[in-house]
């Protein structure tokens, strides 16, 4: 369902160190554990170390809300489930859509809400989620001096559609997130690799590509000794 | 090269001496691209019909690094992109992870930080101005314009012990205090610069030389220039008045008092002319702000271990080149779990092809430097 | 039989000497004129430029000498070897000949052609041949295309160059460099006074014969078709650079000879005498100016911060004491000698001057495109140069039959008029540009 961190799923470790500003004193293990919006009695004096002051008392760090503002609104009720989800996180509004109608959606908020300004389009890899990335569009518009971010999820083999044809400066930038992820975009006019030499095996930044493995690898068969890092 | 009209109305070119077209390569090591880059253009005689970029020689996966270093310990990392205006990409990142804790750094350090930022963009706009002019002919204006820069990298110097990679910012604040001097040396250079910028008008700005190779060459349209998703300076030059600045000001720039040049006609003279005014204003960015730098803490209660809330945030700021955006992705650990840089130079770079299409062989030297790349940030 | 031969060669011994001054030492100044180039791009870009090799960099020419004749001479896989050897000499060998007929100071010629300057027109015109075999011989496209290029460029200019001449050798009346000079004397007035526009012409044009800033597209790094010099090395590159250098002082020694008044002083027609003597107060400036450059040698002295700086300060201004010693002794002696130094004195400063015109111009102004050059050439400069042709010869024609007084006014008017002629050519041309851009480009 939704990409929220905050839930129990993908993100590892730490049980919710939701707080923000003041330090925070070390906490027992099993606090805290995965409790959505409110973060779980962040200051119970009685569980912490005793010699120590009471803590201040945390205000509540940023996490997201869900947002339902007119512009949602209105995308909801244009491409109904397409739009699976808008959240509000640190102010900046995320809608979260099916990756199958990225083009028609985009196109939409290009013309009719007009964002003609795409920002940046990238993606992140969520390996233990079955769809493992998130294709994002940062948008912009210059009339209403607003941005909003486009989120779809898409499988390891899906292809993605492409908005070459709604922001021309989609080009490269779904180029190097090809180059990257490995994410295909259906619909790209020239769909290489940008930023590494065309014969390069595998992409960077998934989670799974893993830098010492590399090194250690590479050295031992090109150097035939073991690697020091 | 002919252009016929057949009778259904498709156009049939056809060359006259019937040859073909021939490809150029400037390849990554080259005397005007700035860096590693190469290009491949496409000729008919000497006007280009085609080109293509290659880039990523200068790659060195600074987006995968992040994912390996605490939030702290990223921040050099981020000086290494944009090498001409690293003050910029660290106040972008220190603002973008503020924003990603909900903290805010005290308002002193916003007030040293725009006067920094500012003198750094001046410094940015004096390498591109000196190294376009030189790529154009005018062998002297890059001497001047380093001379002056020169002044600018000595603050750096006292104030944080580098001259070009500063590290100069920390999240939440800033780790050193101004130094004894630290107006007067900004002031100084302010009232000296005046002068100076006139003295590079009026060895370019009227010199029909400059004019010629520079008017109408590289003409970018507003309405190409947001399709391309191009900002910064060579947006405000096709016409359109925008600057983040203004749009969503961060740091002290809303205390300021500065007005954002725009450009007719989106050439080449229209580029250099805005620029040209740009460091007029960021000089009086400058003078304003070091009339009443506030007093107070410079570092905001952060904390040592910086571990942001699960979420995400993406923060730009108007760099020298362009909008600089930072979109990180924390998981709640002491490492982010995405850190994408939005590149100015990369995207700028794109609209290369759109402005080099009917331009003669010789320009193509004065729309790369007009873009104003630098590698570094193009290939992270 | 001896007392014969000696008889038969007798009128060559001075211009074979001459000659032999000429190519030995000009190498060695061609060298130092790149010193001093060097040196005036440093002060015009606040910096020092050379300084180590040699106190102030005085040595850093026999440097570069040196190393450029022990570098690798590479000849490029399929050339035309003959022809990569001879472009460069000849080059050179066309830049030297002109010197035959260059007279340096009324004393020093080798020969006195009566038609001096023709003859080294068409020598310099020779000198294209090296340019263009040097890219034909390299077996590259670029650097053909490059020699062709800075061929056009060539050829357009000296057209303009010559007509711009031409209006010169109107009030000249005579080829012959010896002449000309007598014309100015004879005149009082030095010609650029009559014919600025033509210098002003010439000056262009001058600066694009010889392949210089804002004209030098063919041979700037920055940009993409390399010049005719790029497959050269070592010796033969040193070779064509000496060619530019050659060529530069040639077109200055013209220029000074038919415009700026050969080796006469300043206000030639000027003889006030200093009282009680014979000797002309003008004649005095060169020992004037000489020790105002030994006093502010010496005032300098002080600054240097190394010792050997300071003894060749100390050197430059016993020198230029000496000089200025040498100038007022020579006011002395019989006429034949005083004219003789003094007017080498001045031929060489005016033509130091119009070098060190040339290399302000190189350092101020950007580069012009091949097309925009071209353009400059045909359409502006070679109509101007045309329609100045014209215009001086009916005020001359004017001034004799009218008998107008002042031997300059004809020449105000139709400097005048030359300046409305350009001004129309220049609006002219702009529009033919904007008409060409709006029709989406030639």
């Amino acid at each position: 369902m939704a990409n929220d961190p905050s839930e129990k799923g993908p993100a590892p470790e730490p049980p919710g160190g939701k707080a923000e500003g003041a330090a925070v004193p070390p906490k027992p293990a099993g606090e805290g554990a995965a409790a959505p919006p409110k973060p779980a009695a962040p200051a119970a004096p009685a569980a912490a170390a005793p010699p120590k002051p009471p803590p201040p008392p945390k205000e509540t760090g940023p996490k997201p809300v869900p947002l339902d503002n007119e512009l949602v609104q209105r995308l909801k009720a244009r491409f109904g489930d397409a739009i699976r989800e808008a959240t509000l996180d640190r102010k900046q509004a995320i809608v979260l859509i099916a990756a199958a109608q990225l083009r028609e959606i985009s196109r939409y908020c290009r013309d009719e809400e007009k964002f003609d300004l795409l920002t940046d389009l990238t993606a992140v890899d969520w390996p233990k989620r079955e769809k493992r990335f998130d294709i994002i569009l940062n948008l912009y518009s210059f009339n209403k001096n607003e941005r909003l971010r486009l989120k779809a999820h898409a499988a390891e083999n899906e292809a993605v559609p492409s908005v070459v044809n709604v922001w021309p400066t989609a080009d490269w930038l779904e180029r190097e997130c090809y180059d990257m992820f490995g994410v295909v975009f259906e619909g790209h006019p020239d769909l290489k690799r940008i930023l590494l030499p065309d014969e390069w095996q595998g992409h960077p930044l998934r989670k799974d590509y893993d830098i010492l493995t590399q090194d250690t690898a590479w050295v031992r068969e090109n150097l035939g000794i073991e690697s020091g890092q | 090269m002919n252009a016929e009209h057949d009778n259904s109305g498709s156009t049939v070119t056809t060359t006259v001496l019937g040859a073909d077209e021939i490809i150029l390569n400037m390849g990554p090591q080259h005397p005007s691209t700035h860096g590693v880059l190469r290009v491949k253009l496409k000729l008919d005689g000497e006007r280009v019909v085609g080109s293509e970029c290659i880039i990523g020689y200068l790659h060195r996966g600074v987006e995968k690094i992040a994912e390996h270093r605490s939030y702290q310990q990223f921040a050099p990392y981020v000086d290494r992109m944009d090498y001409v205006a690293a003050v910029s990409n660290g106040l972008g990142y220190c603002e973008a992870v503020e924003k990603l804790l909900g903290a805010e750094a005290p308002p002193r350090a916003r007030v040293v930080r725009t006067i920094l930022t500012e003198l750094q963009r001046i410094a940015s706009h004096l390498v591109w101005l000196g190294t376009h002019a030189l790529d154009i002919g005018a062998l002297t204006p890059v001497f001047y314009c380093f001379r002056e820069r020169e002044e600018i990298l000595k603050i750096f110097e006292k104030y944080c012990g580098a001259r070009l990679t500063t590290h100069s910012f920390r999240i939440g604040g800033l780790q050193y205090e101004t130094y004894d001097g630290f107006e007067q040396d900004v002031k100084r250079f302010c009232e000296d610069f005046a002068q100076k910028i006139d003295e590079y008008e009026t060895l370019l700005t009227e010199n029909r030389i400059w004019v010629g190779r520079t008017k109408g060459v590289g003409i970018l349209s507003a309405e190409d220039a947001i399709a391309l998703g191009v900002t910064g300076p060579v947006l405000r030059a096709s016409g359109r008045k925008w600057d983040i600045r203004k749009a969503f000001p961060y740091a002290a720039y809303d205390q300021y008092d500065f007005e954002i040049p725009t450009g007719p006609a989106g050439d080449t003279y229209d580029r250099y002319l805005v620029r040209m005014e740009e460091m007029r204003q960021s000089r009086r960015i400058c003078l304003q702000a070091i009339e009443n730098i506030p007093s107070g803490p410079i570092m905001a209660k952060v904390g040592k271990v910086l571990k942001p809330p699960p979420g995400e945030v993406y923060h730009s700021i108007e760099a020298p080149k362009g909008e600089l955006g930072y979109y990180i992705v924390s998981d709640g650990t002491t490492q982010p779990y995405r850190v994408r840089v939005r590149p100015p130079s990369f995207i700028n770079l794109q609209a290369f092809d759109r402005m080099a299409r009917g331009a003669l062989v010789a320009d193509v030297v004065a729309i790369i430097g007009t873009i104003d790349i630098v590698l570094g940030e193009v290939d992270r | 039989m001896i007392p014969a031969i000696l008889q038969a060669i007798r009128p060559f011994i001075i211009p074979v000497v001459c000659g032999v001054v000429i190519v030995g030492v000009f190498p060695l100044m061609a060298g130092y004129i790149v010193l001093l180039e060097r040196k005036v791009m440093a002060d015009m870009q606040a910096r020092l430029g050379p300084m180590r090799v040699g106190p102030h960099g005085l040595l850093q020419p026999l440097a570069d000498a040196f190393k450029l004749m022990l570098k690798e001479d590479i000849i490029p896989a399929h050339a035309d070897w003959f022809l990569f050897w001879v472009a460069p000499v000849m080059s050179v060998t066309m830049a030297l000949l002109a010197f035959a007929a260059l007279p340096i100071g009324p004393a020093f010629q080798i020969a006195d052609i009566n038609v001096g300057i023709l003859f080294i027109l068409a020598v310099s015109s020779l000198g294209i041949y090296g340019i263009v075999l040097g890219g034909w011989a390299s077996n590259s496209h670029y650097s053909l295309l490059g020699a062709l290029r800075s061929a056009a460029q060539l050829v357009s200019y000296e057209t303009a160059a010559g007509l711009g001449l031409i209006s010169g050798l109107l009030y000249a009346g005579s080829l012959s460099m010896k002449d000309i000079v007598q014309a100015q004397s004879d005149r009082g007035v030095w010609f650029i006074f009559a014919v600025p526009v033509g210098f002003f012409i010439y000056f262009v044009g001058s600066i694009a014969e010889t392949n210089r800033a804002p004209f030098d597209l063919p041979e700037a790094e920055s940009e993409l078709v390399a010049g005719y010099m790029t497959e050269y090395s070592g010796f033969r590159w040193a070779l064509y650079f000496l060619a530019e250098y050659a060529n530069m002082v040639v077109v200055a020694a013209i220029a000074t000879t038919l415009f700026l008044g050969g080796w006469l002083r300043p206000f030639p027609g000027y003889h006030q005498t200093l009282p009680g003597t014979s000797i002309e107060l003008l004649d005095a400036l060169p020992s004037i100016l000489f020790l105002v450059v030994a006093l502010y040698s010496l005032k300098l002295t002080p600054r240097q911060p190394v010792k050997i700086q300071k003894i060749v300060m100390l050197l430059v201004a016993g020198g230029c004491a000496l000089l200025a010693l040498v100038m007022a002794a020579a006011l002395f002696a019989p006429d034949p000698v005083k004219i003789g130094i003094h007017g080498a004195f001045w031929f060489l400063a005016k033509v130091g001057g119009y070098v060190y015109a040339f290399l302000w111009v190189r350092f101020t102004f950007p580069r012009y495109r091949f097309d925009q050059l071209m353009r400059l050439g045909w359409r502006f400069l070679i109509p101007l140069a045309l329609v100045n042709v014209i215009v001086v010869g009916s005020g001359m024609i004017v001034q004799e039959n009218w008998g107008w007084r002042h031997p300059l006014l004809s020449a105000i008017v139709t400097t005048l008029i030359m300046l409305g002629v350009a001004v129309f050519l220049a609006y002219d041309d702009e529009k033919h540009q904007a008409t060409v851009q709006a029709a989406g480009g030639e």
